[in-house]
C-alpha cells in the first residue's frame, strides 16, 4: 500500500524526522494562503500522485511569488501528470503540496528495504542523492552503501554511523545522520513498511539534515494492525476495477490486451498470460479468482473482466485444488444467463470434480469453446480470434 | 527415498480443529499419510478425527513423536506458531497461511537460523510424497510416484506441470511448493540440494516466477553442484512492472526480477528453460529421456 509524499512526511516528522514546513492544498486560494502563512520568499509546489519521477514530469514547481504559487498550483490541480512511472495516459493531480524552499547545500540518498537477498531489513545509503538510486547502483556501485539489520539487534548505533562515515559525512554530521537512520528504522517497524525513501536527504545551510522527498509503501498483510495507516490509503490513485474487484475477494490487474483472463492462482494466471503471449496474443488483465471460489464468485470476476471494453474473448483457466469444478461450472452457466455476454469463451477445467464440470457445460447450450489443456486452450483462443477477425 | 516428508514421517497440525485443517487433514490420512494429533491451544485433551489434541506443540512431540508440522492458524499467529513447532524440534515445518506480514516472518527467518529446521512456505500449498506424505492443501490424486523432484513457488502452477507430466508418465519423488511470499522459509537451492542427495530422484523441474533472485541463485549453485538434470520455467513473461500479480512477492522492482531475465540467466547457467508454459511436461519428458 502506498501513500502521498505529504502523509509520508507528516508520519516521519512524528518521528522527528525534519522535513520543510508546508502542507497540502486543494485549490488555488488553499495554496496561497498556505504559502503566505508559511512565509519566506521561495516555496516549492509538487504534484501529490503516488508514481514516482514527478520532477522529470513537470509536477514540481519553484515559486518565487504568491501569484506564482496561484499560477502553478492552478496549472498542476487537474492536469494529467506523466512521468517514467505513471504511462502514457499519465495520473490526474487532485491536490499539490505546498513547502517553504531551502537552500541546499549537498543531497544524499537514504533508504530502507526488506531485502530479498538477505530476507533482512537493509539501509541503503548514498552520497549521489537526488537519483535513481537503481542507476546510480548500475553504474557506479561503490556509492551505494548496503547495511543489512540483525532482527533481534534491531538497527545498532554503531551501523549507523558506519554508514554515514562512508557516504562521507564527518564530525557531527555523523551522529545527526544516525539518529535520523534511528528515526527512519523506528518507523519502518513499528508502521510494517516494505519501503522507506529519503531522496534528497539534503544538507541545508546550518548543517542540519532535511527529508526534502520521501516515500514509503507498506505491507498490506500488516495494516489489520495499523489503522492510522490504513487511513491514509487514498482509492483515487487505484484503478476502480481493481478496488471493486478486491471487495469482491478476486486479484484483478489491468493490461492493455484484448483477451479477458479468469484463473484461480496467481502462478497459472501468470502462467495463462504467458501462454497466450507465447501464441501471439495479448493479455487484457490478471485474474486469480483465489480458492474457494463459489458461482457468485465467478460471475463477479465475468463482471469485472467485461468491464474493459478491449475484451473481445474470455478464457477461463481453472486448475481446481481446493476448488471444485463443478462450481466453477455453475457459476459460468449463471453468468452467461444472468450477463450479456457477447463475447466468445474458452474454458479449459481440472482438478477437483472435472468429471462433472464438463457435463454442466454441455447441458447448459451456451456456446462455450472446451480445452483440454493449457496449450489447446491458447491455441484455440487465437484460433478463434482469428477467424472473427 | 523422497525429500523432506517420507511415509515414516508423523505428523501433527497445528490450528488442527479449524474447518480448512480438518478438511485438509483427512484427506492427507485418506492417502497415506500418518497424522498423530494436532495442536489447538485451549483444546488439549479433547479428540479430533480420532486424534488427540494438545495445547501445545511441545507436549504434542513428548506424547506422539512428531517430527512434522502443518501450520493452518490464520496469518497473524502464523509466526508464533512456526517458532512453537521450531523450538519444540519439529524438523520439517509446513506453512500454509497466505498474508503473514513481511516483517513477522524476518523475524522467524532470524529465530530459525541456529535450528536446523526445514520452513516450508509460507503462502504454500505444500509438501507432497505422493502416496507416502502429504501436508498441505494439494490435491493428491493428480501426483503419482515417480522419479522426477518439482518445485515451485506457485500452487496451481505446480498442479498443472505435475499434470502435464501425469498425461506424459512421468511420476513425482516428492513435489515442493516454497511458497509466494518475498521472505519464505526454505529457497530453491536448498530443495535442489536435497534433490541432489537423494538417491531416488532423477532429474527435477523448478517453477518460479517474477521477483527476487532465487531461480538465478538456484541455477548458479546447480551449475556447481549438481549431477542431475534441471528443467525451468518463469512466469511472468507478460506481467507489468511494479505491480504485485497475486503473490506478495510476484512483483519487478527492477530489470534482474523480470522474467525473461532470470529465464536467460537460467538457461546460460545450463538449465532447460520452457518459454511456454504449456510444454513443461513435454520438456522435461525430452530433456530426461
Amino acid at each position: 500500500m502506498n501513500i502521498h509524499e505529504y502523509q509520508t512526511k507528516e508520519l516521519l516528522r512524528g518521528y522527528g524526522v525534519a522535513v520543510p514546513d508546508g502542507r497540502v492544498a486543494h485549490n488555488v486560494d488553499n495554496a496561497a494562503t498556505i504559502a503566505e502563512e508559511l512565509g519566506g520568499e521561495r516555496w516549492v509546489v509538487k504534484a501529490q500522485i503516488h508514481a514516482g519521477g514527478r520532477g522529470k514530469g513537470g509536477g514540481v514547481k519553484v515559486a518565487s511569488s504568491l501569484d506564482e504559487v496561484r499560477q502553478f498550483t492552478d496549472e498542476l490541480i487537474g492536469m494529467q501528470l506523466v512521468t517514467p512511472q505513471t504511462g502514457t495516459e499519465g495520473r490526474l493531480v487532485q491536490r499539490v503540496l505546498v513547502e517553504q524552499a531551502c537552500d541546499i547545500k549537498k543531497e544524499y540518498y537514504l533508504g530502507m528495504v526488506i531485502d530479498r537477498a538477505t530476507q533482512r531489513i537493509t539501509v541503503i545509503a548514498s552520497a549521489s542523492g537526488g537519483m535513481n538510486i537503481e542507476e546510480v547502483a548500475k553504474s557506479d556501485p561503490d556509492r551505494v552503501i548496503r547495511e543489512p539489520v540483525d532482527p533481534a539487534i534491531g538497527l545498532a548505533g554503531f551501523q549507523c554511523r558506519k554508514i554515514a562515515a562512508r557516504i562521507g559525512l564527518r564530525g557531527k554530521q555523523i551522529n545527526e545522520a544516525a539518529k535520523l537512520m534511528q528515526a527512519l528504522y523506528k518507523c519502518f517497524r513499528e508502521k510494517d513498511a516494505l519501503l522507506a525513501e529519503i531522496n534528497p536527504l539534503a544538507e541545508v545551510n546550518d548543517g542540519k539534515f532535511m527529508a526534502l522527498d520521501a516515500k514509503m509503501s507498506f505491507d498490506s498483510n500488516a495494516m489489520y494492525r495499523r489503522p492510522t495507516i490504513t487511513e491514509l490509503r487514498d482509492f483515487d490513485e487505484e484503478d476502480t476495477k481493481e478496488v471493486e474487484a478486491s471487495a469482491h475477494g478476486l486479484n484483478y490487474i489491468a493490461l492493455d490486451g484484448n483477451v479477458g483472463c479468469i484463473v484461480n492462482g496467481a502462478g497459472l494466471a501468470m502462467a495463462t498470460m504467458d501462454a497466450i503471449s507465447f501464441h501471439g496474443g495479448k493479455p487484457a488483465n490478471f485474474l486469480d479468482v483465489g480458492g474457494g471460489a463459489s458461482p457468485e464468485k465467478v460471475g463477479n470476476a465475468f463482471r469485472i473482466v467485461l468491464q474493459d471494453p478491449n475484451v473481445k474473448i474470455i478464457l477461463v483457466n481453472i486448475f481446481a485444488g481446493i476448488n471444485r469444478c463443478d462450481w466453477i461450472a455453475e457459476g459460468l452457466v449463471q453468468a452467461m444467463r444472468d450477463q450479456d455476454i457477447n463475447v466468445p469463451i474458452v474454458v479449459r477445467l481440472a482438478g477437483t470434480n472435472v468429471e462433472k464440470g464438463g457435463p454442466i457445460l454441455d447441458a447448459s447450450g451456451f456456446p462455450f469453446i472446451m480445452a483440454d489443456n493449457l496449450d489447446d486452450a491458447a491455441t484455440k483462443v487465437m484460433a478463434t480470434l482469428e477467424a472473427s477477425a | 527415498m523422497s525429500v523432506f516428508v517420507h511415509k515414516e514421517s508423523r505428523v501433527i497440525i497445528q490450528g488442527f480443529t479449524g474447518q480448512h485443517a480438518t478438511f485438509h487433514a483427512e484427506e492427507s490420512m485418506q492417502n497415506g499419510t500418518t497424522v498423530v494429533g494436532g495442536v489447538t491451544p485451549g483444546k488439549g485433551g479433547q479428540e479430533h478425527l480420532g486424534l488427540p489434541v494438545f495445547d501445545t506443540v511441545h507436549q504434542a512431540v513428548a506424547e506422539t513423536g512428531a517430527d512434522v508440522s502443518g501450520i493452518f492458524v490464520p496469518p497473524p499467529f502464523a509466526a508464533d506458531a512456526i517458532m512453537e513447532a521450531l523450538e519444540a524440534g519439529i524438523g520439517v515445518v509446513v506453512v500454509i497461511a497466505d498474508g503473514i506480514p513481511v516483517q513477522d516472518m524476518v523475524k522467524v527467518k532470524r529465530y530459525a537460523a541456529d535450528k536446523k529446521a526445514i520452513i516450508i512456505g509460507p503462502n504454500t500449498p505444500g509438501i507432497i510424497t505422493p502416496d507416502a506424505c502429504k501436508v498441505g492443501i494439494m490435491p493428491s490424486h493428480i501426483y503419482t510416484p515417480g522419479r522426477i523432484g518439482v518445485v515451485s513457488r506457485s500452487g496451481t502452477l505446480n498442479y498443472e506441470a505435475v499434470q502435464q507430466m501425469s498425461e506424459l508418465g512421468m511420476g513425482q519423488t516428492t513435489s515442493v511448493g516454497i511458497g509466494g511470499d518475498p521472505v519464505n522459509g526454505t529457497d530453491f537451492v536448498t530443495v535442489l540440494r536435497a534433490f541432489e542427495d537423494d538417491p531416488e530422484t532423477e532429474a527435477v523441474i523448478m517453477i518460479g516466477e517474477i521477483g527476487g533472485p532465487q531461480e538465478v541463485d538456484a541455477a548458479r549453485w546447480a551449475k556447481e553442484n549438481m549431477s542431475k538434470p534441471v528443467v525451468g520455467f518463469v512466469a511472468g513473461v507478460s506481467a507489468p512492472p511494479g505491480r504485485r500479480m497475486g503473490h506478495a512477492g510476484a512483483i519487478i522492482s527492477g530489470e534482474s526480477d523480470t522474467a525473461n531475465a532470470k529465464m536467460d540467466l537460467m538457461e546460460e547457467l545450463g538449465v532447460h528453460v520452457v518459454r511456454n508454459p504449456a510444454l513443461i511436461g513435454a520438456t522435461a519428458k525430452r530433456v530426461f529421456t
